[in-house]
């Protein structure tokens, strides 16, 4: 009996299920052994039924749920439900449903914010009203599903690797327990760290780092000890994928920007680099906007609206 | 007051929205609404981040074409900085450009678009879908799954990250290119050029005599069309001037630092979403079918339409082909899927041309930038349309303000006036079934929204 799955997107931007697609032949295999039930990407089974004339949401049971994107107005938070009343396990597939992901910096502002700057535009016609006619309103802020919702399995990554997502749903499969990834980026970094480097101060990325094209990442020295800002310390690994490649955004010589979250569920990317570097002796005031390192774990109230009190 | 079907959510498109069809009394209808459900304020919370990191934030945009987000932020803060770019940088950036378009139209066609053409329209949803193909086409699947993988991990291999790349960078490209990596790519290339062929082949001869009622009826509307142009007139993705061409056919060409000139953004209460339309045509706005008003469309048949002819042999020669068809510029709907498929030639050809550049391989790929105060405009054409930055920045080099147009906006006014088409030609006297609402969404999903 193939296992039954069904599938929702919130607010996310779809580069979570191209990263299941990015599965290739692993997919193929997949798919004899899974029974999509729902997926709006893929599929046209509708929430109000087939001919659009029920009252209620239903989405089919399933073994396995997957959500990717976070939870933002009131659609996606029934939808959101509705797939926790009718899945067993849930799984939280990519940054956004884990820890908000970058849509989740909006939580820097109040909704009045967004619309005053998003309908006010240079392009945008003058004196343009706040739509609100059968269309769903915004919660007060962008939420990670844990905040709303119990969550069975976290699986961050924006997107993840689809090796991540190969190894949770066999795990699944085969019953086994899934062990999330402990390491940080670091870890399973293979540039050289020569021990504490001898810099003060954060470079921003506007400049190229030392590197020999020639040669393999193992013989580049480590981009924070270069002096640039880089989040892999306080980042989860997995991005490296399943057979040892290096950390993406090194491997194209650019700074890890902490796309898998905090290495713990609960951990805080902002907080624990500023002590990262504070203990190495650098100036964490040479960085130039701290908000930066929470770009992609802004929910759980990392990031909260100062408006009219701290600046 | 009859009743109102709901037809949520739009499936097998990329964005987030759905329909609403009034019926009146006799069960005909009386409007059918398309609601643009997505919000999320790139616009305010780029506000006050360094500008060199805003590139890696606006991918987020969309996760099918964050290359071109990328891109179009990269070009934007180039000019907020006024650097210099590497040459080699602009080619390279050029080249992963190509190459994700290459992928996005394949993933449009067969495992979005496909299922209603090659399950039909009425078959049953939980096959009319790429795992329904699977099962019909197995060998055909395989080898979509297989190239569409392919197309995708090429480009990984080199620029580290494909999906919410990180490669581009203010000033040029983050690596160079080694001439065995070029090789590879070369290889890779020629093998999705290849089954670019066998797929306009296909399509040609299989699929669109098939449905050619569907293609001429379906959708259908008198539009404008915006696209980008070189010099001469020929397609570009990467860089020219903006096209924007009258449902006549006359066009004005005008360089993106003007947008705002030609380009207004319309609000209705019924989407999140704005409805940008032609501002420099005076006439307003208006979504009436009998009389649009400032309506344009985006995407792949709109830059079919204004571009002059195309720079590469093969994709020039299908060009001839539609136009000989259809004329210029074509408005029927359903030839998104021809045009897209014309472009995905035209893609393959493109690549090839660029890594055949002994320039590809030059080392120096970046030129170092110092952040500055600035204002820079920055567009590319992104799969679904005209794809526009527009950037302030303080003399720190951080966000003051940004401007974002993007490709599918465009054509959320079109998509509008096409659902309410299609619902008034195919839903009367209260009879509707699942092929009819499927033929109301086979209206959006040329669009590839
Ligand atoms: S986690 Fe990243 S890839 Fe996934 S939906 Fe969010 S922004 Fe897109
Ligand atoms: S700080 Fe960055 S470059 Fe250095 S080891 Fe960690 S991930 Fe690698
Ligand atoms: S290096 Fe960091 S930002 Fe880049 S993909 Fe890995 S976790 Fe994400």
């Amino acid at each position: 009996m193939p296992v039954k799955v069904a599938a929702e997107w919130l607010n996310s931007c779809s580069g979570c299920e191209i990263a299941i697609l990015n599965l290739g032949e692993t997919l193929l295999d997949l798919l004899a052994e899974l029974e999509f039930v729902h997926i709006p990407v893929l599929m046209d089974h509708k929430h109000y039924g087939q001919l659009g004339d029920q009252e209620h949401i239903d989405i089919p049971s399933a073994t396995v749920g997957i959500i990717s994107g976070g939870i933002r107005n009131d659609e996606h938070l029934e939808v959101a439900h509705e797939m926790r009343k009718k899945c067993d396990v849930l799984i939280a597939l990519g940054t956004c449903a884990t820890h908000g992901g970058i849509p989740a910096l909006i939580n820097s502002y109040d909704n009045q914010e967004l619309f005053d700057r998003y309908y006010s535009t240079e392009s945008t016609d003058p004196g343009a009203a706040v739509p609100t006619n059968g269309i769903s309103p915004l919660l007060d802020r962008c939420y990670a599903l844990d905040e709303q919702i119990k969550v069975d399995i976290h699986l961050p990554g924006c997107p993840p690797h689809p090796d991540n997502i190969a190894q949770a749903v066999l795990a699944l499969l085969n019953g086994d327990a899934f062990e999330p990834e402990t390491k940080s980026v670091c870890d399973t970094c293979p540039a050289i760290r020569k021990g504490k480097g001898n810099i003060s101060t954060i470079k921003r990325f506007v400049t190229t780092p030392e590197f020999n094209p020639e040669e393999s990442l193992d013989q580049m020295q480590c981009l924070l000890e270069q002096g640039y800002l880089c989040s892999g310390p306080v980042t989860r690994s997995g991005c490296s994928g399943a057979n040892g490649e290096s950390p993406r955004c090194i491997a194209a010589r650019v700074p890890c920007k902490g796309c898998y979250g905090p290495v713990k569920q609960d951990g805080n990317q902002l907080l624990d680099m500023l002590n990262a570097l504070a203990s190495n002796g650098i100036d964490i005031s040479s960085i130039p906007d701290r908000d930066s390192l929470l770009r992609f774990s802004g929910a759980h109230n990392r990031l909260v609206c100062h408006k009219g009190g701290l600046k | 007051m009859g009743k109102t079907i709901n037809i949520q959510p739009l499936s097998r498109i990329e964005g987030h929205a759905n329909i609403k069809i009034h019926l009146d009394d006799q069960g005909n209808v009386d409007k059918a609404v398309t609601h643009f459900n997505s919000i999320r304020g790139f616009e305010k919370y780029v506000q006050g981040k360094p500008a060199e990191e805003v590139t890696r934030i606006v991918t987020r945009i969309c996760g099918i074409c964050p290359w071109h987000h990328h891109l179009a932020s990269t070009k934007a803060v180039d000019a907020c900085f006024g650097a210099d770019v590497s040459p080699a940088g602009h080619i390279l950036r050029e080249c992963m450009q190509n190459m994700a378009q290459i992928n996005d139209k394949i993933l449009h066609f067969y495992f979005l678009a496909a299922p209603d053409f090659v399950m039909g329209p009425d078959a049953d949803y939980s096959v009319r879908n790429v795992i329904g193909i699977a099962g019909a086409v197995p060998d055909l699947a395989k080898q979509v799954i297989k190239m569409r993988q392919l197309g995708q991990m090429m480009m990984e291999k080199f620029a580290g990250k494909v999906i919410h790349p990180i490669a581009a960078v203010p000033g040029g490209f983050s690596k160079p290119m080694s001439e065995s990596q070029r090789q590879s790519l070369i290889k890779d290339t020629e093998e999705l050029f290849e089954f670019s062929k066998y797929t306009i082949k296909y399509a040609k001869e299989v699929i669109f005599p098939k449905y050619l009622d569907e293609v001429t009826t379906l959708g259908t509307i008198t539009s404008g069309f915006i696209g980008t142009v070189d010099e001469d007139g020929s397609l570009n993705f990467y860089d020219g001037n903006i096209r924007l061409m009258k449902p006549d056919g006359s066009y004005t060409d005008f360089h993106d630092s003007q947008y705002l000139d030609y380009i207004g953004e319309h609000v209705t209460d019924v989407s999140y979403g704005k409805y940008p339309y032609a501002k420099s045509w005076d006439q307003g706005f208006s979504m009436d079918l009998e009389d649009p008003k400032g309506i344009y469309r985006s995407n792949c048949l709109a830059r079919i339409n204004v571009c002059d002819q195309i720079s590469t042999p093969l994709a020039q020669a299908e060009l001839e082909e539609f136009r000989n068809n259809f004329g210029r510029p074509a408005q029927h709907t359903l030839l998104y899927h021809w045009a897209r498929l014309i472009e995905l030639v035209y893609a393959c050809e493109k690549t090839l041309e660029l890594l055949q550049n002994p320039e590809i391989t030059n080392p120096q790929t970046r030129l170092d930038v110092t952040p500055s105060a600035g204002r820079g405009v920055g567009h590319v054409e992104a799969p679904r349309g005209t794809l526009i930055h527009d950037y302030t920045t303080d003399e720190n080099g951080m966000m003051v303000s940004a401007n974002m147009i993007v490709g599918t906006t465009h054509n959320l006014a079109p998509i509008s006036m096409s659902v309410e088409q299609s619902a008034k030609m195919l839903i009367k006297d209260g009879h509707v079934d699942e092929g009819i609402l499927n033929r109301v969404e086979m209206a959006v999903r040329a669009y590839d929204p």
